[in-house]
């Protein structure tokens, strides 16, 4: 019985693990791909949050429960507080110092417009 | 005072708990660290801005269950963005009007919006949010005043 505990808890923990590298992955690539300032940053928002999250989880799990489980939630809390922060700041100085963020439509609008 | 006191109590707490030792010379060092933290919340006016906080506080892990299904949610929408091939992305900018003269609810409201993934807060005020969104479907979302509801219930005393 405990035996199969064990395994379920370490798929899920290596799962969410693999699932978190795997958002780090999307989100570098989604920054490398996204057209401009503003669109770049949503693809660095993946990394940011939904990544830490299962990857915080993951080594959660695998820490069991001590202290250890305690300071690595207190970590992603502090990443999770200042991410946004941080975010924020960065987004409103482009902002204010005059790069204004465009609504554009993407390049299958434009041809259909075209047409 | 009360919340000065809190303060010091609680990095005293952290700091207990992160080190585990309890050498005489390093409680000296934590005790100096603590002063010193409270004395830079101080000096940095860092009691003026969080009226509330004692009410918000007890609600906040309410909050964040459904905070968590959000991003969740908006972030398998931006994956799969990122990984289609033809990059359908979208910008639009949403105002959204929220008069306000507390600041911890606008500031709440404004850090989960940039949390989930797909929708930044560019700018923040007393009269509203201007938020930037990767589509449509983000900044519908954003528009149906669902999370609206939830800071108005956050902070409703």
């Amino acid at each position: 019985m405990s035996d199969w505990m064990e395994i379920a808890v370490a798929v899920l923990a290596n799962g969410m693990l693999i699932l978190g590298a795997f958002c780090v992955l999307t989100g570098g690539i989604g920054v490398l791909r996204m057209p401009e300032f503003f669109t770049r940053m949503h693809a660095a928002s993946l990394t940011d949050t939904m990544a830490t999250l299962l990857l915080f989880f993951g080594l959660m799990l695998h820490a069991g429960f001590s202290l250890v489980t305690f300071k690595l939630f207190a970590i992603m809390a502090f990443l999770l507080f200042t991410g946004p922060t941080a975010t924020y700041a960065l987004a409103n100085s482009a902002l204010s110092t005059g790069l204004t963020p465009s609504e554009m439509d993407d390049a299958a609008d434009q041809a259909e417009e075209a047409l | 005072m009360v919340a000065i006191a809190l303060l010091a109590v609680t990095l005293s707490v952290a700091w207990l708990l992160w080190s585990g030792f309890f050498k005489p010379h390093l409680l000296l060092l934590g005790m100096f660290s603590v002063g010193i933290t409270t004395f830079l919340a101080v000096r940095m006016n860092y009691f003026d801005h969080i009226d509330g906080l004692h009410y918000i506080g007890f609600r906040l892990p309410l909050f964040w269950a459904w905070l968590l299904k959000e991003i969740v949610l908006s972030s398998i929408l931006v994956a799969r963005l990122v990984w289609s091939p033809s990059l359908k992305i979208r910008p639009r900018l949403v105002k959204i009007r929220r008069e306000q003269d507390v600041e911890l609810p606008q500031v709440i409201m404004g850090n989960s919006i940039t949390l989930s993934p797909g929708t930044i807060t560019i700018d923040i005020d007393e009269t509203g949010l201007l938020v930037h969104c990767i589509n449509q479907v983000t900044a519908d979302d954003l528009k149906s005043g669902e999370l609206l509801k939830r800071i108005d219930q956050l902070e409703r005393r």
